[in-house]
C-alpha cells in the first residue's frame, strides 16, 4: 500500500521554516526531491550528530526534518543550476520553498514567472514572517521565534524574577510545518476540485501568534493578560498547583480536581489499598463528597464545605502522588478514571509498551553507517494508505544524477 | 462556512469539541468548507467544556456565551441530534450519507457505542472517510485512558522539556497540544480526502493524540535512539539554552523594566563579535569566550554579563539594535504588544471580527496562510445550539415543515 499523496511531485527548496511540511508530505507518499545548494543546505550543520561528529551526512537535525525525501544539488546562482531547477519545477505538482524573498524573483525564478504557464502549479513559501514582511529578511531562530510570537510569555515560573521560558525540540518549526502542510493540502483539494493552483504565503511568525490558547483569548474577549504559573496554564490570576513531585522524583500532572462522588470513593479506596489513609488529613471531606453524592463546584460555589471538598480532591491527588512512583501514579489514577499525567521525558515515551504496541517506533536502515536506526513514528494511522518513512533521509545530492537526468519520475 | 471556494465542495458532519477537535474542522471552515457541527439538545452541547466557560465579554452566562467555545467554532454551521432515540440516529445516518469526512474527538469507543462505527459509517456512505483523535488512540494498551491537554502533553514527553536545568519542571503554560492535534488532524482530514480524490477509496484514519506529541519533540529522539543519550539526564539543559546545536550565549534575558524581557541568540562566532561591537562592553573581548567551546563551558558567567547589559535598557531597543546588526533577538512580546501592536500582524490580518449572534463583536484567530486564488475568510462566529437545524434538515436533508416540526415536539432536536 502506498501513502495518501502517492503520485504527488514536490519540488522543495530546502529551507529552515520548510522542511518539516515537505516531509510530512513525503511520509504521506509524495515525492518530494529536496534540492540543496552545493555542499549541502546549512540546517546539515546544525547538531546533535552521530556520535558527536560533525558532519552533513551526520546531522540529527537534518535526518528529524528530512525523511522520505531525494535530494538534488542545485546551484540556484548558475545559469545551468536555474535551468536544472526549471525543468525540476516543470515536473512538479507543488514547489515548497523558504527563501528570503527577493532572491528567487532576482535570479527569474519566482513563482510568478514559473506559475505563468502552469497556472495548475502550487508553489508554498514558507518565510518567518510572511512573504510582504520586512521581517523575513531578517535572521531568526527558535527562541526569537517563540519570544516574538507570544509563545514564550506563557510558560516559565510562579517565580517572575526567573524568565519565560521555551519549550525544546524547535516546537516553533513544528508549529509553522503543521500550517505549511494544512495549506499545501488544501491548495492540493482545490486544485482537485478545479484545475487550479495557487501561490500560498506562510508566515511563522503568524503561525506561532494563533497557538497561544489564552494568550489570545483572554485578551481579544476580557482584555486581560495571562501570567505564567509553574507547571500549569498561564492565567491572569493565580492558580492551585497540579504538578506533583511523585515518590520517584519524576513530575505529575494532577488535571482537574474530581467532583463525582465514584472518583471521592475510588481515591478512598486507593488510599487505603496504599495505606495512606492516616496520613492525609482531610479524609472526612472525601467521605463527605460521597454522602452528598459529588459536588457541582459551578452551581455550589459559594458553599464553604463544596470549596472545602473541591480543594481536598485536589490535595488528595498531589499526597498520593507523593507516595508513589510517577508512572505508578499515572496507571493508577488512569485506571480509576481519573484523568492524570506522568511527565515522561521523550525516550521514557518512546519505550513505554503503548507507543511500542502502537507502532510508533520505526527502524529505518541506514547502509552508509551500516546501522538500524529507529525513529518516531506516524502522527495517525491511515488504515488504507499508511504513513511510512520510505527512504531514510538523502545524504548531500545523493538523487541529484537520477532527479536531473530523466526529470522527476 | 467562510466565503473561501478552496474547499467549498466539501462537507464535514462534526462530532468534535473543545480545541484538539474543533480546531480542525474550524480551518477547514474558514477555507470554505461545510461544516456541520452535531451537538447533543439534552445537555445543551455541554459535552464541550467549553461552551459556556470562561472568559465572557460581560456579566451574562450561559450556553451561547463562551469566550474561548467562540473562537474555535467561526464559520461552522450548528445542528442538534439526540442520538439516544432512534430518529436522532436517524437523522445523522442521513446526515453522513451526504458528508464527505465525518469527525469526532470522543473518547475510544463512544462512536461504536452510539452505533457510528467506521463499519456502520462505510455501511452508509462506501468512500466516508472518518477521522477520530483521541488521547492514545483505539489500539493499545492506554487506548480507555482519558485526557485532556495537559495530560497529553505530559505524558507524550513535549512537557519536560519546558524548564530550568534543576527540577521543578515549568511545562508548557497553555494546552500546546490541542492546538497542535487539531492541526495534525487537519493534515489527516485532507491526506485522506486526497486520498479518496485519487482512488475513490475512503478509510478510517485513527489519530492519537499523543503518538503526534511525541512525534514533535524533534531531533531530541534520535539523539537518543542513535547515541544512546536521554533526555532525561544529570545537567539536561536548561530550555532557553541551546545545547544541541550549540550556541551561546542563547537565552532570555531581563530589560530595565519589571518582568519584560528579550532573547538574544548568538549562532555563532560570527553573532557573538557582532554583539560585543553592539554592547561595547569589555567583557566581549574576553578571550575566554572567543570560540564556541568557552562560551558553552561558561553558559552561567555569560548568561549574567549579558543580563547586566539588557537589564539597563529596553527590550525594543536591544531587539532592534542586534537583529539591525544581524544578530537574532526580539522581545518576549505579551498579548496585547502582538495583538494590538503589531505592524506585522495587522497588516496580515491576523486576528479578525467575528459577529456572533449573542456575544457580539469580538477578535478571533486567523489563519497562517495567505492563498493568491482562494484566500480564507472569517466573519462569522460560532454557532448558536441548534441554529441551522432548520436549514440542514430541511435545506440539505430535505425533511418537509411538518416532518421537521415532529422533530422538536419529540425532542430528537
Amino acid at each position: 500500500m502506498s501513502g495518501p499523496l502517492h503520485g504527488v511531485r514536490v519540488v522543495e527548496l530546502a529551507s529552515f521554516w520548510g522542511a518539516w511540511a515537505a516531509k510530512t508530505l513525503a511520509d504521506l507518499g509524495a515525492d518530494v526531491a529536496v534540492v540543496e545548494p552545493p555542499g549541502g543546505h546549512f540546517t546539515r550543520t546544525l547538531g546533535p550528530f552521530v556520535d558527536d561528529e560533525p558532519g552533513v551526512d551526520r546531522s540529527l537535525w537534518w535526518w528529524y526534518y528530512n525523511t522520505s525525501k531525494r535530494s538534488a544539488v542545485v546551484d540556484l546562482e548558475t545559469d545551468d543550476g536555474a535551468e536544472a531547477f526549471r525543468r525540476l519545477v516543470a515536473g512538479a505538482d507543488i514547489v515548497l520553498e523558504g527563501e528570503k524573498p527577493g532572491r528567487l524573483s532576482a535570479l527569474g525564478l519566482d513563482h510568478t514567472e514559473l506559475r505563468a504557464e502552469r497556472p495548475e502549479l502550487i508553489w508554498t513559501s514558507v518565510t518567518s514572517h510572511g512573504r510582504a514582511s520586512e521581517h523575513s529578511g531578517e535572521p531568526w531562530t527558535d527562541l526569537t521565534m517563540a519570544a516574538a510570537s507570544g509563545l514564550a510569555w506563557l510558560s516559565g515560573y510562579d517565580d517572575h524574577a526567573r524568565p519565560p521560558m521555551r519549550g525544546r525540540g524547535n516546537q516553533t518549526l513544528q508549529i509553522t510545518g503543521t500550517h505549511a502542510t494544512m495549506a499545501t493540502l488544501t491548495a492540493l483539494l482545490h486544485r482537485d476540485a478545479t484545475g487550479v493552483g495557487q501561490h500560498v504565503d506562510v508566515s511563522a511568525f503568524a503561525a506561532c501568534n494563533v497557538t497561544t490558547e489564552t494568550g489570545t483569548f483572554m485578551w481579544t474577549v476580557r482584555g486581560e493578560t495571562v501570567q505564567r504559573q509553574t507547571g500549569r496554564f498561564a492565567w491572569p490570576t493565580p492558580t492551585p498547583p497540579v504538578q506533583a513531585e511523585a515518590g520517584d522524583g519524576r513530575f505529575v500532572t494532577t488535571g482537574f480536581p474530581p467532583l463525582e462522588a465514584k472518583d471521592f470513593r475510588s481515591l478512598l479506596e486507593w488510599l487505603d489499598e496504599l495505606d495512606l489513609r492516616e496520613s492525609f488529613p482531610d479524609v472526612h471531606l472525601l467521605e463527605r463528597a460521597v454522602a452528598r453524592g459529588g459536588i457541582d463546584i459551578a452551581k455550589e460555589s459559594g458553599d464553604p464545605e463544596v470549596l472545602a471538598i473541591f480543594a481536598a480532591g485536589g490535595a488528595v491527588l498531589v499526597h498520593i502522588a507523593e507516595n508513589v512512583p510517577g508512572f505508578e501514579f499515572f496507571e493508577g489514577a488512569q485506571r480509576r478514571d481519573l484523568q492524570c499525567g506522568v511527565m515522561f521525558s521523550p525516550e521514557e515515551a518512546f519505550e513505554n509498551p503503548h507507543f511500542v504496541a502502537r507502532g510508533f517506533q520505526v527502524e529505518v536502515r541506514h547502509d552508509e553507517l551500516s546501522r538500524q536506526v529507529r525513529y518516531p513514528g506516524a502522527p495517525f494511522t491511515m488504515r488504507a494508505s499508511p504513513w511510512a518513512i520510505t527512504r531514510r533521509p538523502p545524504l548531500v545530492g545523493e538523487h541529484t544524477g537520477e532527479l536531473l537526468d530523466r526529470g522527476q519520475q | 462556512m467562510g466565503e473561501s471556494r478552496a474547499l467549498s465542495h466539501l462537507t464535514i458532519c462534526d462530532l468534535t469539541g473543545q480545541l484538539a477537535g474543533a480546531g480542525s474542522t474550524r480551518y477547514l471552515a474558514a477555507l470554505g468548507a461545510r461544516v456541520i457541527r452535531v451537538e447533543d439538545p439534552v445537555r445543551q452541547g455541554r459535552w464541550d467544556i467549553l461552551r459556556g466557560a470562561t472568559p465572557h465579554v460581560d456579566d451574562r452566562r450561559g450556553i451561547e456565551l463562551g469566550g474561548a467555545f467562540n473562537n474555535h467554532n467561526v464559520e461552522k454551521m450548528g445542528v442538534t441530534l439526540n442520538l439516544r432515540l432512534e430518529s436522532g440516529r436517524d437523522l445523522l445516518r442521513r446526515l453522513v450519507a451526504v458528508s464527505d469526512v465525518v469527525t469526532e474527538n470522543f473518547a475510544a469507543g463512544v462512536m461504536t457505542k452510539l452505533g457510528f462505527s467506521y463499519d456502520e459509517l462505510r455501511a452508509i456512505r462506501p468512500d466516508i472517510v472518518y477521522v477520530s483523535n483521541c488521547g492514545f488512540g483505539h489500539v493499545g494498551p492506554y487506548s480507555h485512558f482519558k485526557t485532556f491537554g495537559q495530560v497529553v502533553q505530559a505524558v507524550c514527553g513535549l512537557s519536560f522539556g519546558v524548564g530550568a536545568a534543576d527540577p521543578p519542571p515549568a511545562a508548557w503554560g497553555f494546552s500546546y497540544m490541542d492546538h497542535m492535534g487539531a492541526n495534525i488532524m487537519a493534515v489527516a482530514i485532507l491526506a485522506a480526502v486526497a486520498h479518496r480524490n485519487r482512488t475513490g477509496e475512503g478509510q478510517w484514519v485513527d489519530m492519537s493524540c499523543t503518538d503526534a506529541g511525541l512525534g514533535l519533540t524533534g531531533p531530541d529522539l534520535l539523539d537518543y535512539t542513535v547515541n544512546s543519550r536521554p533526555l532525561r539526564r544529570a545537567g539536561m539543559p536548561d530550555s532557553n539554552h541551546s545545547d544541541q546545536p550549540a550556541m551561546a550565549p542563547h537565552g532570555i534575558y531581563p530589560t530595565e523594566v519589571d518582568d519584560r524581557w528579550v532573547a538574544i541568540a548568538c549562532r555563532d562566532d560570527h553573532d557573538w563579535v557582532t554583539l560585543g561591537e553592539v554592547c561595547g562592553e569589555p567583557w566581549a573581548g574576553d578571550a575566554r569566550f572567543a570560540t564556541v567551546s568557552g562560551r558553552m563551558a561558561r553558559q552561567t558567567e555569560l548568561d549574567h554579563l549579558v543580563s547586566g547589559w539588557t537589564s539597563r535598557r529596553g527590550g525594543d531597543e536591544v531587539a532592534r539594535r542586534l537583529r539591525a546588526a544581524g544578530v537574532p533577538s526580539s522581545t518576549v512580546a505579551m498579548s496585547e504588544d502582538r495583538i494590538d501592536h503589531d505592524a506585522d500582524n495587522a497588516a496580515w490580518g491576523m486576528f479578525p471580527t467575528a459577529h456572533h449572534a449573542v456575544i457580539g463583536d469580538r477578535r478571533v484567530d486567523g489563519v497562517p496562510a495567505h492563498f493568491s486564488e482562494t484566500d480564507w475568510s472569517i466573519t462569522r462566529g460560532a454557532p448558536l445550539l441548534g441554529e441551522h437545524n432548520r436549514e440542514v434538515f430541511c435545506g440539505l436533508l430535505g425533511l418537509s415543515d411538518d416532518e421537521f416540526a415532529a422533530l422538536a415536539v419529540e425532542g430528537v432536536v
